[in-house]
């Protein structure tokens, strides 16, 4: 499939965005100021940004507590994202949410979730209003390979082959849920899964961008051309802990260490895209450069923006009440 | 207007609303009924007592969608269907399966727009059984609804006859919050007359079933029409009641409730769930609270036990409250205030 030049640099810049957000949200958590927890999307980028390059804003996406990758891919405002984490009015949620429930509707994005295997359910209905309001969309469902055994999970997989629903379910299967890997946690095989409910099932590497790309074109295609829903199983690693400050000492250091050298989708981007002269060296220079200063001002303006204040505890409860 | 069932006026709300607009849908296990029996009847059922009779046949399988018995996913969907456009009604059957799927309700439907900051609707009814009385035994039974009212986000709706059923089902459709609306089983056939055009009836706003002097009645949904008959049979006692139906637990008519305190000095509430932090305890607290000068009298609370519900009629019986029990909890209170006096 030939992606487009535009296509490849909005994807590049994307991903690049995610990493430096993460990366620096991984130094400004260690100085105490950003409070709850934060999970981190690092080395999983190419997942979020392969899938969403597929999406419009008719589409719909749930995420989980890893969130920022998938709010970031469906083009949620990086300042306002920011500015939530750090509990700030000017948040995207005006600091009600935090980083495990960022969303905006607005973009079909219908939350990072603090539940696993939350989302799921969610875009099965996502996916029924695209489908009887008939305006063309998609829902899909980020998971990762904890939430693969919830219930929840399995009762929509279920649900979506028995309406017929233009639903994609994405396992971002990173190896690990929180501390247990999935090796120990899922038993039998996904694809195997897939096929009990009567679905297809694509997979992927999920550190290549334009194997993410290709899978998803496929996955996103058959859903939305009304056969119903498809299992799209990408496979992942994160290079830090479950969450922010816990050691992860169930894996070996030297795994991330290998990680980064080897499975790095942004330095195999550039590989690629150099390789067959689809983009100058320069141009994703560029990019980097204009990203990092995007995140310079978003940690900025959230680290200088007011906290919400005491009236707004009680206010969006309720449309009415 | 003509005279209708409970049944009947929820199904006509559900027709009505659905007619007025079409993003309304429903779903839930059965609500058709028949999907792929052998008979080729798909509208079999039309809900496991009869409720949705009709509604697949009129507006068909992409607006009366059957589920498969799986709670989690289809109250889940109700709520992303909710929050993407579509005004979903989801019946849960007996309310007691709500252990299956609160998650979906709790953490998900009911915090979407305090969470994302004030930017999501989720315009989502929940229907469900609720009660003692049939036999069901301990987990078709029970009456939840305190759990929902616990939970911020929620609106928790219990019609006390057929016509509050409609007016009362029709505003939580239109409602743009997630509504949990609990139908008692014991009262699907009670009849009375229901006006045949649609009709909305406020949310918060208590109704006076009984005027009185004495004592203030509290009572929910099936406990309005015993409370009533305690009151009934009271007044030939020359004890005179007011009855109050607050139609809905969250948001509660508190001001009501106050003033009716205010003006009889004595309060026996009427709930018929388990009584550990239940809507009886709740109000009492209130009125503790917030109308401890004009009470005459000790608060009353007239509840099952803290037990699950029994199977036998025998044990059912004493498990729930009855006219009886009020009328006695009302005597008590005014022998109180008459002890004080001598």
């Amino acid at each position: 499939m030939q992606i487009s030049h535009d296509i490849l640099l909005r994807s590049y810049r994307a991903m690049r965005t995610i990493r430096d957000f993460e990366e620096r949200l991984h130094v400004e958590f260690a100085t105490g100021e950003i409070p709850g927890f934060v999970h981190l999307y690092c080395g999983e980028e190419a997942s979020a940004v392969g899938i969403c390059a597929h999406l419009s804003e008719t589409d719909t996406i749930a995420s989980t507590h890893r969130g920022h990758g998938h709010c970031i891919a469906k083009g949620v405002a990086v300042e306002g994202m920011m500015a939530e984490i750090y509990g700030k009015k000017s948040g995207v949620c005006e600091g009600k949410g935090g980083s495990m429930h960022i969303a905006d509707l607005s973009l079909g994005m219908l939350g990072a979730n603090g539940i696993v295997g939350g989302g799921p359910p969610l875009i099965c209905g996502a996916a029924l209003s695209h489908k009887l309001l008939k305006d063309g969309g998609v829902a899909v469902a980020f998971y990762g390979d904890g939430a693969s055994n919830e219930g929840t999970t399995l009762e929509s997989l279920n649900l979506a082959s028995v309406w017929s629903l233009p639903a994609v379910f994405v396992l971002e299967d990173n190896g690990y849920g929180e501390a247990t890997a999935s090796s120990y946690a899922c038993a039998g095989s996904q694809r195997a899964r897939a096929e009990g409910f009567g679905m297809p099932y694509v997979e992927c590497d999920g550190t290549d961008f334009f194997a993410v790309h290709q899978a998803a074109a496929e996955a996103i295609g058959h859903a939305r051309s009304g056969k119903g829903p498809v299992m799209m199983h990408v496979h992942l690693a994160r290079w830090y802990g479950h969450f922010e400050g816990e050691a992860a000492s169930y894996r070996r250091p030297e795994d991330v260490v290998r990680l980064r050298a080897e499975k790095d989708c942004l330095k195999n981007f550039r590989e690629q895209v150099a390789s067959t002269s689809m983009i100058e060296a320069a141009e994703l220079d560029a990019i980097d450069k204009a990203v990092r200063a995007e995140i310079d001002q978003a940690v900025s303006k959230a680290k200088a923006d007011p906290m919400p204040e005491a009236a707004d505890l009680l206010e969006n409860v309720y449309v009415s009440y | 207007m003509s005279r209708k069932s409970f049944r009947q006026a929820i199904n006509e709300a559900l027709r009505q609303e659905m007619r007025r607009d079409e993003r309304v849908i429903l779903m839930g296990e059965d609500i058709a009924g028949g999907k792929g029996g052998t008979s080729g009847v798909e509208e079999a059922w039309g809900g496991v007592l009869g409720v949705t009779k009709g509604l697949y046949t009129e507006f068909g399988p992409d607006r009366v969608l059957d589920t498969p018995i799986t709670e989690a996913s289809y109250i889940g969907a109700a709520a992303g269907a909710a929050a993407t456009g579509l005004r979903p009604v989801a019946e849960l059957m007996f309310v007691d399966f709500v252990g299956c799927c609160l998650d979906q309700i709790m953490n998900q439907a009911a915090k979407f727009r305090y969470m994302f900051g004030g930017k999501a609707r989720t315009p989502l009814v929940i229907r469900a059984m609720y009660g003692a009385g049939f036999s069901a035994a301990a987990q078709h039974s029970q009456a939840l609804y305190p759990i929902f009212t616990h939970i911020p986000g929620l609106k928790v709706v219990i019609p006390s006859s057929a016509y509050e059923a409609k007016g009362l089902l029709i505003e939580a459709i239109r409602d743009d919050d997630p509504v949990i609306f609990l139908e008692n089983k014991l009262m699907y056939d009670e009849e009375e007359e229901v006006p045949d055009e649609p009709y909305t009836i406020p949310f918060g706003e208590a109704n006076l079933t009984r005027e009185g002097d004495d004592v203030t009645i509290v009572a929910f949904g099936r406990m309005v029409a015993l409370a009533n008959q305690a009151a009934d049979l009271l007044q030939k006692q020359g004890i005179s009641c007011t009855v109050i139906d607050p139609r809905t637990t969250s948001p509660l008519d508190t001001g009501t409730i106050l003033d009716c305190v205010a003006e009889t000095g004595r309060l026996v509430i009427v709930d018929e769930s388990s009584p550990r932090c239940n809507m009886a305890t709740d109000i009492a607290a209130l009125v503790a609270e917030e109308g401890f000068d004009t009470l005459k009298a000790p608060i009353r609370r007239v509840t099952p036990p803290h037990t699950p519900v029994p199977f036998s009629t025998a044990l059912e019986k004493h498990y729930m409250p009855d006219a009886d029990k009020i009328a006695a909890a009302v005597r008590s209170v005014m022998a109180y205030a008459a002890k004080q006096e001598a």
